[in-house]
């Protein structure tokens, strides 16, 4: 299936255009801005494309990707991520140390921590922060990733309501100490996501109450922060700078000066933008042009997995999807590998499990086949012997040109191995999100990137009435799996806990892994220090240009 | 002529109404809702959420409270953009549209006319048929491949331009132009027939036995009458630059307010889709009107009343 470019003439002016793509690097027309540290005469300017318009810059309100790479760069938290592993590594805290059962963490605040108007990090000023997240009345919306917490969850739903009892208590000021339910083996690079970063107190108490939503504290000039860099412009739908904060513990080992993140929402403006040298790093690749990137360009081109998969939901409660033969059928008669070399072409891989192979050291060792005869068999077990008398049944994605082209690919591998007809349906996104809330669908398209990096991120969807599931599936077995590995901190029992439950799911299929995502970027050559990571992070503090 | 106006304006009046009234109720049916999202939020948060923006009260309290701000001016906080009030997003992008669709108008009414008025003074001869299949050409492309095709040529290949941003005065001239180039073509279709009829009528001909120059006989007298259907274009012209910004806005990574017209819709942002919508009512309403009075000083025998 060869993919043909929309405007032919692009075919023709691209190879005219990629010898410009080397020397039009260093151009940087847009920026006015005062150029930074001399470093081989680069200034030390980071251009980076960053998708939508962010929502908000409060860590505690927010959601998005968008979201995080600004904020990382503005706040740090407890620890901070190794550049290449995304292994722990001191941040606001200097060390730590963990009790033996792994349930209380104590960490030792740096002295020399300090906030960007000077006051200096105190563990009071996380335990107002954490306070803040789980307070009933800031909604915040990532709340739960706290719940490991003890008494967390119970303060957030409003039957606590002295947080003292809470599990999280100033030592004295440069101490604090962190009590979970259970050994939580990813605690600390939980700790790496937004909703556990601090604020400064006085900033927020400044500009409305502890929980009140959408303060102007997140803007510029108000916003106090202990990250690498602080707030300088808020453009709406432009730009957001953020300058070196000379006052962060670290700063001696930032070279950048300065970072741009550029408000562009469609993929083609800023790949146009990538290639007059207006970016350094792009938020993502237009799809048909990544074939084009790695014909000419390569080194260009930057693909790395992604702790994300794109998989097919069923809704059990409708026939005849409710028969799990049905289910296996459909799974076993798609060849996923045709799928993403064939459609999607980035270089993603085959989802033959749930859980993105070596999430957190665990990998699946149940897996889906591709075996046409034995779909065959086990659909006409199901009464459907050659496709026969099979009632069909609708296929929902939400528009996407992406999604349109799986969803097809795979209506025909089901006419063709199986022989039965599906309809495609597509719906806009939030209309699409309502229908499969409600449950009003059959087969239905979504994907899931997980929080952090453990198998928990991914199994936990699928406990009976979990939140996120929209299959309606229920087995107690494998929540019972999910609440033993949810107890333990011995990682051996934990694993074989997940091995057992996604064997369950697997064996059940209330969903259908597809493929496995890659995170698609386009970096300039003289971007250093930015590697790919699982979770597309990139800590600011070590990247720098040449 | 100013009871012209005044009634004009209270004319309005109902269908500003109108329009707000059918927007709000036609995003409240739309399935899902502002805080919708792949990763579902739980019950108990959205409930405060929707506490937050007031949305747990009954929807003509809503309705009457909207109004009742809209009409002291606040047109609320944006559902999507929590930090910023609709108030603000539209300060801050409202001017950069504005001036990206004067530019453009400016730009189609000079390649419009000169090009409408060169073909008109001498129908069926090269000069006609050049700029027309310019023109038809104009028409026929749309701004989604003019675009991208201008920023190809001259910002990538040559680098005249730079290839997004609304930063220099140059960044200024392919979205102008792109966005201008078809209602410039329309323009030029409208000015060359405008042309072709006054240019037959009898009052030309006393004009040329008189001996006027010709320059004199088409600025003063053909001008006058071909001009009429060209104004009377500007105002349907002017609400389709308002709203076809949006794809231009994208090309070029224009930080403008077409944008969010048509994002806040996708979003189900309830307060940017009423502020935005109203917005565009009056001021597609007021171009109206401004044409209007245009044209009737044009021409002597319509009267405004």
């Amino acid at each position: 299936m060869k993919q043909r470019s929309p405007l032919s003439i692009r075919r023709y002016l691209l190879p005219a255009l990629i010898p410009l793509l080397l020397c039009s690097c260093g151009r940087d027309p847009v920026d006015k801005s005062p150029a930074g540290q001399p470093d081989d005469g680069v200034p030390q300017i980071l251009h980076l494309g960053n998708g939508a318009e962010p929502k908000a810059l409060d860590p505690h309100v927010v959601t998005g990707v968008t979201e995080h790479n600004i904020i990382s760069a503005l706040l740090e938290g407890l620890v901070t991520e190794n550049p290449k592993t995304l292994e722990p590594e001191p941040g606001a805290a200097e060390s730590w140390s963990v009790s033996d059962d792994g349930t209380v963490y104590t960490f030792a605040l740096r002295s020399n921590g300090k906030w960007s108007n000077g006051d200096t990090v105190t563990a009071h000023d996380f335990v107002f922060s954490f306070e803040r997240m789980l307070s009933p009345g800031l909604s915040a919306e990532y709340a739960e990733m706290l719940f490991v917490m003890k008494n967390a969850a119970a303060f957030h739903e409003g039957t606590l309501s002295d947080f003292s009892q809470v599990g999280v208590r100033a030592v004295n000021d440069s101490t604090l100490e962190i009590t979970l339910n259970a050994g939580t083996p990813y605690f600390l690079s939980m700790l790496n996501h937004y909703s556990w970063y601090p604020v400064h107190p006085p900033t927020i108490l400044k500009h409305g109450k502890m929980d009140e939503l959408h303060t102007p504290w997140t803007r510029p000039g108000n916003y106090v922060g202990n990250g690498v860099f602080v707030l300088d412009t808020w453009e709406v739908n432009k730009v957001i700078v953020v300058k070196k904060n000379p006052l962060h513990w670290d700063a001696q080992i930032v070279r950048l000066e300065a970072i741009h993140f550029h408000a562009i929402e469609k993929a083609l403006t800023e790949e146009r933008a990538f290639r007059a040298g207006d970016l350094h790093v792009t938020g993502t690749v237009p799809l048909d042009k990544i074939e084009k990137y790695q014909q000419r360009s390569p080194e260009l081109l930057m693909v790395s997995p992604y702790i994300g998969t794109y998989y097919y939901l069923f809704n059990v409660e409708q026939p005849p999807l409710d028969d799990v033969r049905v289910r296996k059928a459909l799974s076993m008669s798609i060849d996923r590998a045709a799928i993403c070399t064939h459609v999607l072409k980035a270089g993603q891989l085959p989802a033959y499990h749930f859980v993105p192979p070596d999430t957190g050291g665990y990998t699946s060792q149940a897996r889906v086949t591709y075996d046409i005869a034995a779909a065959k068999t086990l659909l006409a077990e199901a009464g459907y012997p050659d496709g026969e008398g099979f009632p069909g049944f609708e296929l929902l994605y939400n528009t996407n040109e992406s999604h349109r082209k799986i969803a097809e690919v795979i209506q025909q591998m089901w006419q063709k191995n199986l022989n039965i007809k599906v309809m495609l349906k597509n719906q806009e996104w939030k209309v699409y999100l309502d229908s499969t809330q409600q449950g009003d669908f059959q087969v239905a398209r979504a994907g899931w990137i997980g929080d952090y990096v453990d198998p928990n991120t991914f199994l936990d969807l699928w406990i009976t009435g979990g939140g996120n599931n929209r299959t309606r599936w229920s087995n107690s077995d494998y929540d019972n799996f999910i609440s033993t590995a949810a107890a333990t901190s011995d990682a051996a029992v934990r694993f074989n806990a997940f091995q057992k439950a996604e064997t369950i799911l697997l064996n059940e299929l209330p969903i259908m892994p597809i493929y496995l995502y890659v995170s698609l970027s386009l970096i300039q050559p003289g971007v250093r220090g930015w590697y790919p990571t699982l979770l597309d992070h990139h800590p600011y503090k070590y990247v720098y240009l040449e | 002529m100013f009871r012209f106006i005044r009634s004009r304006l209270l004319e309005a009046i109902p269908v500003l109404f109108v329009i707000a009234t059918l927007t709000f109720v036609m995003i409240r049916l739309a399935p899902g809702g502002p805080f919708s999202d792949e990763r579902n939020v739980s019950p108990a948060t959205l409930a405060k959420l929707e506490s937050h923006y007031h949305l747990d009260e009954p929807l003509p309290v809503q309705y009457l409270t909207w109004w009742r701000k809209t009409l002291t001016g606040d047109l609320g906080p944006s559902m999507r953009y929590g930090a910023h009030s609709v108030n603000e997003i539209i300060a801050h992008t409202l001017p950069v549209s504005l001036e990206l669709g004067i530019l453009a108008i400016t730009f189609a009414l000079i390649i419009g006319l000169g090009a409408g008025i060169i073909a008109g003074l001498k129908p069926n001869t090269v000069t006609d048929y050049a700029p027309m299949s310019l023109a038809m050409i104009g028409i026929c492309i749309p701004t989604f491949v003019i675009g991208p095709l201008l920023l190809l040529l001259f910002a990538l290949r040559w680098q005249v331009f730079s290839v997004s941003g609304w930063d220099t005065v140059s960044d200024r001239i392919l979205p102008a132009v792109t966005l201008g180039a078809p209602y410039g073509a329309y323009i030029a279709r409208l000015t060359r027939a405008g042309m072709l009829e006054v240019l037959n009528q009898d009052f030309i001909r006393t004009a040329r036995a008189k001996g006027l120059s010709e320059f004199r006989i088409i600025y003063k007298h053909a001008l006058k009458g071909g001009l009429l259907p060209v104004i009377a274009f500007l105002g349907p012209a002017t609400a389709g630059l308002l709203s076809g910004s949006f794809v231009v806005e994208e090309i070029f990574d224009i930080p403008g307010l077409g944008q969010h017209f048509v994002n806040a819709a996708f979003n189900r942002d309830y307060t940017m889709i009423m502020g935005t919508v109203l917005l565009y009512a009056v001021m597609i309403v007021m171009f109206n009107l401004l044409v209007d009075i245009v044209q009737a000083a044009l021409n002597p025998r319509l009267r405004l009343e």
